[in-house]
């Protein structure tokens, strides 16, 4: 469970504008988005696991887990390596 | 009851801990003032990393789905495991829309989804339907958690004949709730949840390493199983999918996740985050709750293996599979460990209980109360009247266990899960856009209501016999299909809903018919906790006046 590391992040301009003056909330260039190519990625952990077509089978077993039980636990962890890299490449500007 | 007092006196001592510590919360973080609803209903809006993700956790995987997941699939199989890709899909599906509800909220000191509704579209009549949408779901809800502890109860002899003795320590337990919560507010339940999660962290990871080398290892956990579902004349159970429940695997785990963080409890527990980073940094850490239900969820299959049998139910001649891992932990563990894993199970009600009722109140207090029977409330009196509203929230769900049969409550919820879909288009689509016509909006949702119910009201089940309301999964053949296949109801309501939308919005706007204002600007969609004019925590009430039209 992550805290990400106490380092400053880079400043970023959009957010500084911002922060100092309401007002330059309102102005149209200082307009902030979440808009990012990273995002499309979050698509994966959510198309995956719902494919269980081609993952209803019993072998091969791993540790003694069906195939269709330790691949469901294994998208966990592409869920969240998949949400950790999203908001590592996008999240900085949340950072105060 | 002789032979469970090792288990007995352990329950109790962690169930008098933690409500000790629910009352001290008040003083925990402490703030100036409690008397402000976004003190009390949203923990000071104040919560870190850490905290978010024990009260969200705490609040998303309750005691109930910890009893209900095994039994399913102590019962049927692969099926139940639907749990899973349910909660790994969530967190990416709701990453970006949860920070710009976070902002919008924060901006203008929302406390419920239906405060944004009356806000974005300007309209007090969906807001209302959003609100009483809410509450309707989240009752049978908490009423759920009582079935949870009642399961462990049970299963340590804590029972009496008559209905009221049977229920007397569900009614102490829920009395003690019901004070602290009105007490300390979230912050009750925020501290608990500690407590709650490590207790379960430690029994699922003694579990999932002990039971297994008990029972012969994994290979013969699920061989076993296997035997089991092979030997049953039941068409849909196995440990894998078939063609028949396959499509129902799929459209209940997308809708479900669909559903969950439109649930008012929820969404209390992201509005109580301190920022934008909080709740990015849950969506990667929250699916370790994931994992754990995995493995609790196996537990079901253990429970074939170690030959455990349900305690029968309220009914002559039903069984109560809601018992099956209580059991299990009683048969397996030593005495002084199940009371500890009982222990989990019974405050992990408490906590979702807690935020569930508190959900359910700030939605009277902010889209009811306040909006048609005193406008010019205070926070203060906002406070109060959630609080006791809270106890009254409490109250019913006590008397929904006692007086009625707890399978009205597991159908209740069922609904209230397709029920609860129907926001979506306002809520979840309103975040983005505002292209949809708040007349439009009520239309949806009354006919997504409609077909749900009608769904919903087709469904046998064969196990308890009943002819309606059986479960979600709709068989196709009923729509005319010429197949064997089962679709969730929830995700079929929530499209029509879409559509009607889509459609009644074409229709309103070539008539002309007026549009709500809206009372967010764009920005207000991506402000963090440093770039906000702090307009809330002076409290002085916020945005929706200004939108009335």
């Amino acid at each position: 469970m992550a805290e990400p590391p106490s380092t400053t992040p880079p400043p970023d301009p959009e957010t500084a504008d911002i922060s100092d003056t309401e007002a330059a909330a309102s102005a149209p260039a200082q307009a902030r988005s979440d808009r990012s190519p990273w995002n499309w990625l979050l698509i994966v952990p959510i198309v995956v696991p719902l494919t269980t077509p081609l993952f209803n089978h019993d072998n091969p077993r791993l540790l003694g887990f069906p195939t269709f039980y330790w691949l469901q636990l294994a998208f966990i962890i592409l869920g969240v390596t998949t949400t950790t890299v999203v908001y590592r490449m996008t999240g900085r500007g949340e950072r105060r | 009851m002789s032979d469970h007092i090792v288990e007995i006196v352990v329950f109790t001592a962690l169930f008098l801990l933690v409500s000790v510590m629910g009352f001290v919360a008040a003083r925990w973080r402490a703030p100036q003032d409690l008397n402000h609803l976004d003190e009390w209903g949203l923990g000071g809006r104040n919560f870190g990393g850490w905290i978010t993700w024990f009260l969200v956790g705490g609040d998303l995987y309750t005691a109930y789905t910890f009893v209900a997941v095994p039994a399913l699939l102590f019962g049927a199989g692969a099926a139940g495991f639907f749990a899973v890709p349910y909660t790994i899909i969530v967190y990416p599906m709701v990453f970006l829309v949860l920070v710009r509800l976070w902002s919008v909220s924060h901006r203008h000191g929302f406390v419920t989804p239906a405060d944004f509704v009356r806000a974005r579209f300007g309209s007090p009549t969906l807001a209302l339907l959003v609100a009483i949408t809410g509450i309707a779901a989240t009752m049978p809800y908490i009423a759920l958690q009582l079935v949870g502890i009642e399961a462990v109860l049970k299963t340590m002899g804590v029972t009496g004949d008559s209905a009221l003795a049977r229920h007397a320590p569900i009614i102490v337990a829920f009395a003690i709730l019901a004070a602290y919560t009105y007490q300390s507010g979230l912050r009750a339940p925020a501290l608990i949840a500690f407590v709650k999660d490590t207790l379960i962290y430690i029994v699922i990871l003694v579990a999932v390493i002990y039971l297994p080398a008990k029972l012969g290892g994994w290979n013969s956990i699920f061989d076993a199983a296997e035997a089991k579902f092979a030997a049953s004349p039941a068409p849909n159970d196995g440990i894998t999918l078939n063609v028949n429940n396959q499509l129902q695997y799929i459209t209940l785990a997308l809708g479900s996740a669909m559903a969950l963080f439109l649930y008012p409890h929820s969404i209390t527990g992201v509005l109580a985050s301190r920022d934008r980073g909080v709740i990015k940094r849950n969506m990667s850490a929250l699916p370790a709750y994931s994992l754990l239900l995995g493995l609790i969820a196996l537990l079901g299959f253990m429970a074939i293996a170690a030959g455990v049998k349900p305690l029968p139910g309220a009914r002559e001649g039903t069984v109560d599979s809601n018992t099956v891992v209580p059991l299990l932990f009683d048969q397996q563990f030593p005495a002084w460990f199940a009371g500890v894993a009982f222990a989990a199970v019974g405050i992990g009600a408490l906590v979702p209980a807690a935020i569930m009722s508190i959900a359910a109140a700030n939605l009277f207090t902010r889209n009811i109360y306040k909006e048609y029977l005193r406008k010019d409330a205070t926070p203060a009196q906002e406070a109060n009247v959630s609080k006791i509203t809270s106890l009254v929230v409490k109250v019913g769900a006590v008397a929904c266990i006692v007086f009625l049969d707890p399978q009205f409550s597991i159908d209740l919820q069922l609904i209230g899960g397709v029920i609860i879909l129907q926001t979506l288009p306002a809520v979840a689509l309103g975040l983005y856009t505002r292209w949809l016509h708040r007349g439009a909006l009520v239309a949806g949702w009354v006919a997504g209501m409609g077909l749900g119910m009608w769904m919903l009201y087709q469904i046998p089940n064969a196990a308890t016999g009943r002819a309606h309301f059986g479960g979600s999964a709709f068989p196709l053949s009923k729509f005319g299909f010429d197949t064997t296949m089962t679709i969730y109801v929830g995700l079929v309501a929530v499209a029509l809903n879409v559509l009607v939308a889509v459609i009644a919005t074409l229709i309103l706007r070539s008539m002309n018919v007026a549009e709500g204002e809206d009372g967010t600007t764009r920005e207000d969609y991506f402000a963090d906790a440093t770039t906000a004019a702090p307009t809330t925590p002076a409290g002085s009430t916020p945005a929706a006046p200004t939108t009335t039209t």
